[in-house]
């Protein structure tokens, strides 16, 4: 709600964000659109609550995100969030199963060896478990990424420009993946993206320009 | 010029950002350790060569156990020659109720012929030169025995069986024993005393010398002359080697091996920290290439900078390393009896040399690449110089090292095996360490999040583990090495002392005290060991062949040959002598003139069972047969002899004899006694001697401590230079970590789970590898048995990981504070 972001320049305060103001229901999709630089990176941190406002609210479920600290956040994030990455971020320490393991462990779930096989195995990486990032393709660490943001069940999912490193068929694979989980699993999906078609799967879309939302044409 | 400004305007610009400062303090530290080491060598290697001719006081001495013949006064007459003499003896000198071994010498007019005395007329009063020598009947001591016996100017002192007035206090005599380390007090008195005090005796431990002044042709001929065949031991200004250096030796060696370290490890802070220097600027050296840069111009701006930075550093090196060489000098503080000139310019030369290449050694082949940019990088940013090989980068380090070590310790035997040390050290560190890290990623998956997580940290990037690793345990292992080798040597030492094990040697006892000491002693129920007679002797011919001293080509040989012995003669085997070969004679089977020799004797000397020693005592030979060698254990604090000759062979030499006993501290007023009741014979306190070598060994440890201080600066320098190398990588995981909803103290836990198994893992090979050459050294330097102390591997791994975490979090601070958001705009 009237959601400002602003950083300090070399000129002065810059403002990347400024009166945003929406809200999203359970189970909704929404499509954040708008050329490079129009600030949908910025918002998508702010909602997720990787990165804090200068002035308004994040509320999620009637919690003000602003309120909590950093430790706060990550708590409701590893509890409700999920991210898939333009970059799929994996640590690249890990294997494709410890990756996928890693927000059930941080929550302190027993068994998270047996779900995340068995997310994977939704993603079809069922072949893969033991495999580090590197020997991965493309589509397959996306893959991983999918299962990873899907393995705690999240009430919300936010995918920041998720087929931007992929080729056009690979791409339109991870999509259909993305929109299936977030249907059987009944998750609200918020999806950063510059591609019309990917944005018309959802069933909201949000225009950026220059840090404001446009009105819909 | 354009180049250098727009070296200089690069360099300030990357100093600016933080860039350089790992490389400079890496080399700071580095040339602080070595200069510091070579400022104090060099000061007090100064000392020693200005001190050639007064250490001897004289251009010759001549010296004898026996008082110097009159043909050789006679001799030095008619080559013009200035003559004085001297008569050294140790013996106790007693004030009121305090008693003090001291070194007694006793001058004539004309002493000393080189260098000057000084005096003062009290205590800290100011010093002046003086011609002249203790008057009769009056003493000079140094201000050490002055405070040792508690008495004031004007004060009796008994020496032997005279009593002397303290007239003046010594505050420098230049021939001080021919050493700047001697640790006994002195008392200087005048020659024509010395009948009255009794202490010359038959077979007392004196030493006469005779002085000798004149020009060199003239001194050079003399000697010559009276070469052969005199029984003298001449010392000319070429001789003047200070005996007691080799603790400040052996210190230098360990002093020149923690300068190795520190180098090799700020080498590898710099080769480290200047791979991400050199990645950082790919993106510049492509941008300037672009603009028409040519690659040797690129090439030039880097090296003129890293020149800009190695010269700074150095000089900063420099100053730091004279400050630090200041406390050195405070260590050793009672250690030196002179004033140590001040430093020469050479020692900044070398930090400055050294500086300079350790920095272009270790980091020029990474510096090589920025050459190689493509300018095609401005658009395709995955275009990479191709990284250079590990072998490139090793070449170059060990062509660095090379060129510096020589330098460093002036001995190429020692340097080769410093160096192999050290390789053969890093190699072992290697290896344990890429063998523990593979053990730990095996049992990875069985353990929770915080665990893989910081293993796993520890694994991926198992190469800049591996240095941690080699950082800090190469520091450590150093330091437990100096630690362990000292308390082997002092408690293999003491513990092999059991309770009530002598702690006074009484020697010069005459035969005529010798009923009355016996019944003295008996009196307080202080039972000495066996009364010994002794008699002094030297070695005049093996096997009937007369020893000629200069034809022995063995350094050592020459040594036991041209030696003074004391023989002893006993009807049974001492205590704490173990026969190794032959047999010990039977009373009743006894032959005239039989000799058992101690092993390590025989052995130098190259004799066995049934050779024939002749022996000089008193201007007479005294032929004999070996027949048995004997094992001594000279810790035992027994009286030990080389060579004991069959009872009855000897009894005709003037002999005095010799004891030990023990006498309780409680009880160590007696000992006053004895001395005030035989004023002629000598004690030698035992505990004091420990004590003082304690003293000297524990200065010397702790400026070793202090140099292997910078060593282990080094090494935690290397442990930043790997931080720095990851951060990026860091920051970038902690915030996906977190952006999955790690909380920082779950991040934090996981770097501590890695700095903790690299501190425990470094640990522990330090202290494998410390007492592997704990081993070494105790079975083929010291020759003892080595005790292993278990602790060290417990507290190694603990201490090692207490210093990692500790400079691991401070070193990833900034990753826990970087919000999450990073991990989007990074990834």
């Amino acid at each position: 709600m009237q959601l400002t972001k602003q950083v300090p320049s070399p000129t002065g305060l810059l403002t990347i964000l400024q009166n945003i103001n929406f809200s999203l229901n359970n189970g909704d999709s929404l499509a954040i659109v708008g050329v490079s630089g129009s600030g949908k990176s910025t918002l998508l941190g702010l909602l997720a609550g990787l990165d804090v406002s200068t002035s308004g609210k994040v509320l999620f479920n009637d919690i003000n995100l602003n309120t909590l600290d950093e430790d706060g956040r990550a708590k409701l994030r590893n509890q409700q969030v999920g991210f898939v990455f333009q970059s799929f971020q994996l640590l690249k320490n890990l294997t494709a199963i410890e990756n996928v393991m890693l927000p059930l462990e941080l929550a302190g779930i027993d068994a998270a060896q047996s779900i995340a096989r068995q997310r994977l195995a939704e993603v079809g990486l069922d072949m893969r478990l033991s495999h580090y990032p590197n020997q991965l393709s493309g589509g397959e660490q996306q893959r991983v990424a999918i299962a990873r943001a899907f393995v705690a069940n999240p009430k919300i999912l936010f995918a920041d420009e998720p087929t931007g490193n992929l080729d056009h068929k690979t791409a339109k694979t991870i999509i259909d993946l993305i929109f299936k989980l977030n249907q059987e699993h009944g998750t609200t999906l918020v999806l950063v993206t510059h591609d019309q078609s990917i944005a018309e799967h959802c069933n909201h879309r949000l225009t950026l320009a220059g840090g404001e939302i446009m009105p819909e044409q | 010029m354009k180049l250098l400004s727009l070296a200089l305007l690069s360099f300030s610009r990357d100093w600016r950002a933080g860039e350089m400062r790992l490389i400079s303090i890496a080399i700071i530290v580095a040339v602080t350790s070595l200069t510091s080491v070579s400022f104090f060598t060099d000061r007090v290697n100064q000392a020693t060569e200005t001190q050639a001719t007064e250490l001897l006081a004289a251009d010759l001495v001549l010296e004898s156990r026996q008082p110097i013949p009159v043909e050789i006064y006679q001799n030095a007459t008619t080559f013009n020659l200035i003559q004085t003499n001297i008569i050294s003896i140790r013996s106790m000198v007693v004030a009121d109720e305090k008693i003090q071994m001291a070194e007694i010498k006793a001058v004539e007019s004309g002493y000393p012929i080189r260098g000057i005395l000084r005096i003062s007329h009290n205590l800290f009063s100011n010093e002046k030169n003086t011609d002249q020598i203790p008057e009769p009947g009056t003493a000079w001591v140094d201000s050490r025995l002055f405070q040792l016996l508690n008495i004031a100017i004007g004060s009796q002192v008994q020496v032997g069986e005279s009593q002397l007035s303290v007239s003046k206090i010594i505050t420098y005599e230049p021939d001080r024993g021919g050493d700047m380390f001697n640790i006994a007090p002195r008392l200087l008195m005048n020659l024509s005393d010395i009948p009255a005090t009794n202490l010359i005796l038959p077979a007392s431990r004196v030493e006469y010398r005779l002085l000798l002044g004149g020009d060199a042709a003239a001194i050079s001929e003399f000697r010559e002359n009276i070469q052969s065949g005199s029984g003298l031991r001449a010392q000319g200004i070429r001789d003047a080697r200070p005996e007691l250096r080799s603790a400040l030796d052996r210190a230098e060696q360990f002093l020149g091996l923690a300068v190795l370290v520190s180098i090799a490890l700020a080498g590898l802070a710099v080769a480290m920290s200047s791979q991400q220097y050199v990645i950082r600027h790919f993106d510049n050296c492509a941008i300037l290439r672009c603009l028409g840069a040519q690659q040797n111009t690129i090439l030039a701006i880097y090296i003129v900078q890293l020149l800009i930075l190695s010269i700074g550093s150095s000089l900063i090196g420099c100053v730091l390393g004279y400050l630090a060489q200041m406390i050195l000098t405070s260590m050793l503080a009672g250690m030196t009896n002179t004033v140590l000139p001040e430093a020469s310019l050479y020692p900044v030369f070398h930090g400055m040399f050294a500086g300079i290449v350790t920095v272009m050694g270790f980091s020029l082949p990474q510096i090589l690449r920025l050459r190689d940019v493509s300018p095609l990088r401005v658009l395709r940013r995955d275009l990479s110089p191709v990284p250079i090989s590990g072998m490139s980068c090793y070449g170059a380090a060990i062509i660095a090292l090379a060129l510096l070590t020589p330098w460093q310790s002036g001995n190429l035997m020692l340097t080769i095996f410093s160096f192999l040390g050290i390789f053969l050290t890093a190699i072992l560190l290697i290896i344990g360490a890429l063998l523990l890290i593979q053990l730990l990623n095996r049992y990875r998956s069985r353990i929770g999040f915080t665990f893989r997580f910081g293993i796993s940290n520890i694994v991926r990037r198992a190469n800049l583990s591996v240095a941690q690793i080699l950082g800090i345990g190469l520091g450590i292992m150093v330091m437990l090495l100096l630690t362990l080798v000292r308390t082997d040597l002092l408690d293999s030492w003491r513990n092999r002392l059991p309770d009530g094990t002598p702690n006074y040697f009484l020697i010069n006892i005459q035969q005529e005290d010798v009923t009355r000491l016996t019944s003295y002693l008996e009196s307080d129920n202080s039972t000495p060991t066996n009364l010994y007679p002794m008699t002094r002797a030297r070695l005049s011919a093996i096997n009937q062949e007369k020893i000629v001293v200069e034809n022995i080509q063995n350094q050592e040989t020459r040594r036991w040959a041209s030696r003074g012995y004391n023989l002893t003669w006993s009807e049974d085997l001492p205590a704490a002598n173990t026969i190794t070969q032959g047999k010990w004679w039977e009373p009743s089977t006894a032959e005239d003139f039989q000799f058992s020799l101690e092993e390590r004797m025989a052995s130098e000397l190259d004799v066995g069972i049934n050779d024939t020693l002749t022996f000089l005592i008193a201007g007479r030979e005294v032929t004999g047969k070996i027949t048995s060698i004997r094992q001594v254990d000279w810790d035992s604090f027994n009286v030990n002899f080389f060579v004991v000759a069959s009872p009855g062979s000897l009894e005709n030499y003037p002999a005095s004899f010799v004891t030990s006993l023990y006498i309780p501290p409680e009880r160590k007023n007696f000992i006053i006694d004895v001395v005030k009741q035989f004023p002629s014979i000598t004690v030698y306190d035992l505990d004091a001697l420990i004590t003082e070598v304690r003293k000297i060994m524990d200065q010397v440890v702790s400026t070793v401590e202090f140099v292997f201080g910078f060593t282990m600066l080094t090494g935690i320098i290397v442990l930043i230079a790997a931080l720095q190398t990851t951060h990026n990588e860091r920051t970038y995981e902690s915030a996906l970590l977190s952006s999955l909803g790690a909380s920082r103290k779950q991040i934090r836990y996981g770097l501590i789970i890695e700095f903790l198994f690299i501190g425990l893992i470094a640990g522990f090979l330090a202290a494998f590898s410390a007492t592997l050459v704990e081993i070494l050294l105790a079975k083929y330097v010291f020759n003892m048995d080595v005790i292993i102390d278990y602790r060290i591997w417990l507290f190694a791994p603990l201490i090692s990981a207490s210093i990692i975490i500790i400079a691991g979090l401070v070193g990833t601070r900034h990753v826990l504070r970087t919000p999450p958001i990073v991990a989007l705009r990074l990834g």
